[in-house]
């Protein structure tokens, strides 16, 4: 939580010097709290007042970096309880977990599976972001083989799963330095845990069994002890108390700068699900209700891609929706005699429409007018997708040049527009297209200059 | 230990207003049971600041006539009760729904448009079918909705029917008749707080009470506007719990309907391999779209699956358990 020009002052020598460039000390105390200057401007701040300082601008959730290279992603530095507030930053982390108990060849092909699923939305790739290795065997030896097994398939990061401090040491050596997570250090052992994250210079899952009051503690302790880089495990893991912790846990952070909980937070939708659907149920709540990592225990196309289809909405920053350029885009190389259509430039609909046209193997035009990153029936609704607007694009961008028909298609749901269109584009022919893109490759099928 | 963790907790000074739908014998109706949605003093699930008196429930919809339009997936997993709204309506009894959402297309499967004789047996019947109470929607045109549900109303008076879909452009006339008949209206608007207490506000000027008008906030699917609606609910209840008193309606989902409508849940074939199976990815993704607006405040969620109908209604279970 940032402190206020006046909690500043009071942190200050208040002899108003001038040194730092400001006429007092509390107007210097006011460019700090706006965050024009830096406290270095004043090179008489005591050591107790910098380290207040910094500690109050620190994050109220603390980022974490978890792999390396490419695979690299970040989680926590959130800032807000609800979406509309501000936005979502950091995407949580989505993780398969596997077992060193299961046989090799399943961990490969899963370790493979992970690996390479991408799935393509709005333009966005969506990918998992790590796997997750359970030592179930109990085995330091077993652990460290199944850890160099993956690493030997995989650059993903992986989280690192064990109650026992020497096989995850065991483990880490095998990992080769793509930054895992720990999981997890618990009352029992959180001493030795904090010794191999420390030596290894990785984060640290920390585990409760007794809710937040025993999670608070052990992060203290683990932070006094050096170790800045951890995970939350509340220990719920039924769908209305996680709800409610990680509610807590999330408002505790924001709104009392809670440091002991000031952390993301890695769940397990899995672990007490009796099916498939209640472990994505689980996962979809966690999406939206403030994980940092989600270990699931299944893989499965149809069910990943609504899950990260989830996660790629609620992380949409609601003051700017995801949108592309306008302009003329070309598909199948199109000719003087291919088909023009036109469409909006929010890149949802962008996007269903291009799949069509590129998927149909047929050569056409598509205008993307600017509708201010909206769809056809809100553009339309909003003024924003107008006789005038198209009109004005297809002057202005001359696709009248790159062809010898004068035929435009407009989508089907916006009917209503031809006429007025007709009379602010002389010359040309409106067609209806289908209102649905999915049939717009029958529609050009048959569709005749 | 250094101290107990002291949990912050909202004040929340309003509540959402309690809403039954259908009458039985003795309150002038025909169902076996009444549903009430609505009560809570506190945010979805949150039980350690408020209230929850009643769960959300579960509709599922039921069409006048055949929804040959309707996904493959769909159009298998109910086979030929789809032919027969009694029919239809009874198997979704049967799988465990709380309410029926009649969806009166306006045309036939052979292109006529429906009478509101055709709509009144269409609806008698369903009444008889099943015990549970219904909600009734119009084709989405002006003038078929106010013909067709002005008909309806009268035909049903007294089950306390809830009908729609209300618009700012359309709600005196279906207002009216609900007023006349004893039934409830469901207030639409296009995801946004203030249009939607607008139309709450109108619609209450014409003396409807308040504890009969549910509110749609307007569904988008999964990754089809989702996080839109996700928002603007979770404003509207923001608001209700503030003491907002014109956004206090409880909130009715059209799920199945905006989910099972997305490419996503239709084509089997021409597209990519990583989207996976039809059948399990069109099912999860109503069942995800389902649970990311109960999170975020539905009191009702309208359904088409079978299959979701189980997963979401052990989710209710599981996320009303204290
Ligand atoms: C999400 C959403 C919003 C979001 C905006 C999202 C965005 N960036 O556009 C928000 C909440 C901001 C919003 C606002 C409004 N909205 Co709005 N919104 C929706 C919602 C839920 C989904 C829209 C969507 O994303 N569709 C998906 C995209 C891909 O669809 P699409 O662009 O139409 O494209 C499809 C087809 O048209 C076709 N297609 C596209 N291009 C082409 C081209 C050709 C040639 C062909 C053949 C086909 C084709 O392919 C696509 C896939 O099939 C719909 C209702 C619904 N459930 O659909 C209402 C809806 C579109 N909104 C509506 C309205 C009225 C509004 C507002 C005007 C309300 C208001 N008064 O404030 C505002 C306007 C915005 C403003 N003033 O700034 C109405 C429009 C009513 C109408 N029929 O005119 C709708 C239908 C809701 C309703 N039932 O009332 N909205
Ligand atoms: S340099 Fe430091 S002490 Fe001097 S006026 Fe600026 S803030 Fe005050």
């Amino acid at each position: 939580m940032a402190l206020s020009g006046l909690e500043i002052y009071k942190l200050l020598p208040k002899t108003n010097c001038k040194e730092c460039g400001f006429p007092t000390c509390l107007a210097f105390a006011m460019k700090l709290a706006a965050k024009q200057v830096e406290l270095d401007a004043c090179p008489y701040v005591s050591a107790e007042a910098k380290e207040a300082l910094s500690a109050a601008a620190a994050p109220p959730i603390r980022l974490i970096k978890l792999g390396s290279g490419r695979r690299e992603f970040q989680i926590g530095n959130e800032t807000v309880l609800f979406r509309h507030e501000k936005t979502f930053f950091n995407k949580p982390g989505l993780a398969l977990r596997i077992k060193d108990t299961e046989p090799a060849e399943e961990i490969t092909a899963k370790v493979e599976t992970v690996h390479t699923y991408g799935v393509e939305r709005v333009g966005i790739e969506m990918t998992f972001n790590a796997i997750a290795i359970e030592n179930a065997s109990g085995d330091a030896d077993t652990f460290a083989r199944t850890v160099a097994a993956a690493r030997a398939k995989t650059d993903l990061p992986f989280v690192l799963m064990s109650n026992r401090a020497e096989a995850l040491k065991a483990a880490l050596a095998q990992e080769g330095g793509h930054k895992p997570l720990l999981y997890a250090a618990t009352v029992e052992n959180w001493e030795a845990m904090a010794e191999v994250a420390k030596a290894g210079g990785v984060s640290l899952a920390v585990r409760s069994r007794d809710g937040l009051d025993e999670l608070a503690d052990l992060t203290t302790k683990l932070s006094n002890a050096g170790i800045a880089d951890l995970v939350l495990d509340p220990g719920s893991r039924d769908l209305a108390g996680s709800l409610a912790q990680l509610t807590q846990i999330r408002r505790l952070a924001l709104k009392k700068n809670y440091r002991p909980l000031g952390y993301p937070i890695i769940t397990f939708p899995g672990e007490v699900a009796s099916s498939e659907e209640e472990e994505v149920v689980a996962a979809a709540q966690y999406v939206a209700k403030y994980a940092g990592i989600i270990v699931l225990d299944h893989f499965d196309p149809a069910v990943a891609y609504p899950l990260l289809t989830l996660r790629l909405n609620i992380y949409t920053d609601p003051q700017k929706p995801i949108s592309v350029d306008p302009g003329i885009y070309e598909f199948n190389h199109p000719g003087a005699d291919s088909p023009l259509l036109t469409t909006t430039n929010f890149s949802l609909t962008y996007f269903s429409v291009a799949g069509e046209l590129d998927g149909s193997g047929i050569p056409s035009w598509l205008l993307v007018c600017d509708a201010e990153g909206m769809s056809v029936l809100t553009a339309w609704a909003a003024g924003k997708f107008d006789a005038e607007t198209i009109a004005k694009a297809v002057k202005t961008t001359g696709v009248a040049e790159k062809l010898n028909h004068r035929k435009l298609t407009i989508p089907g749901h916006v009917a209503v527009l031809s006429g007025e269109l007709e009379d602010e584009l002389p010359g040309w022919e409106i067609q209806v297209g289908p209102r649905e893109a999915v049939d717009i490759p029958a529609y050009l099928k048959v569709w005749k200059q | 230990m250094p101290g107990t963790v002291e949990i912050p907790k909202e004040k929340w000074t309003g509540a959402i207003r309690q809403v039954t739908l259908g009458a039985t014998a003795d309150q002038g109706g025909s169902r076996a049971r009444t549903v009430t949605v609505g009560g809570e003093t506190t945010l979805p699930f949150l039980f350690f600041e408020g209230a929850i008196p009643n769960p959300p429930v579960i509709a599922l919809e039921v069409q006048d006539s055949y929804p040959a339009d309707w996904s493959p997936v769909l159009l298998q997993a109910w086979g030929d009760a789809l032919r027969d709204p009694a029919t239809w309506a009874r198997k979704a009894e049967e799988l465990g729904a709380d309410l029926i959402m009649l969806r009166l297309r306006g045309v036939n499967s052979n292109g006529q448009l429906t009478t509101t004789a055709q709509a009144t047996a269409t609806v008698r019947a369903v009444l008889q079918a099943t015990g549970l109470p219904v909600i009734v929607r119009g084709p989405g045109q002006a003038e078929r909705d106010n013909e067709l549900l002005v008909a309806v109303a009268e035909a049903a008076a007294g089950e306390r029917l809830a009908l729609g879909l209300c618009e700012d452009k359309n709600y005196r006339t279906i207002v009216a008749a609900a007023l006349a008949h004893g039934h409830l209206v469901i207030a639409s608007s296009p995801i946004d707080v203030n249009l939607a207490k607008q139309l709450n506000i109108l619609i209450s000027d014409m003396r409807m009470p308040l504890d009969r008008v549910l509110m749609d906030p307007t569904t988008g699917a999964l990754g089809y506007g989702l996080e839109y609606t996700y928002s603007v609910m979770e404003r509207l209840r923001i608001a209700a719990l503030t003491g907002d008193s014109m956004t206090q309606q409880p909130m009715i989902c059209f799920v199945g309907e905006e989910s099972w409508r997305q490419k996503e849940s239709r084509a089997a074939s021409g597209v990519p391999a990583q989207w996976g199976d039809l059948e399990k990815r069109s099912v999860t993704w109503e069942i995800v779209t389902a649970t990311t607006l109960l999170e975020s405040g539905a009191d009702i969620v309208v359904l088409r699956h079978p299959k979701t109908v189980g997963v979401i209604r052990n989710t209710i279970r599981k996320l009303m358990a204290q």
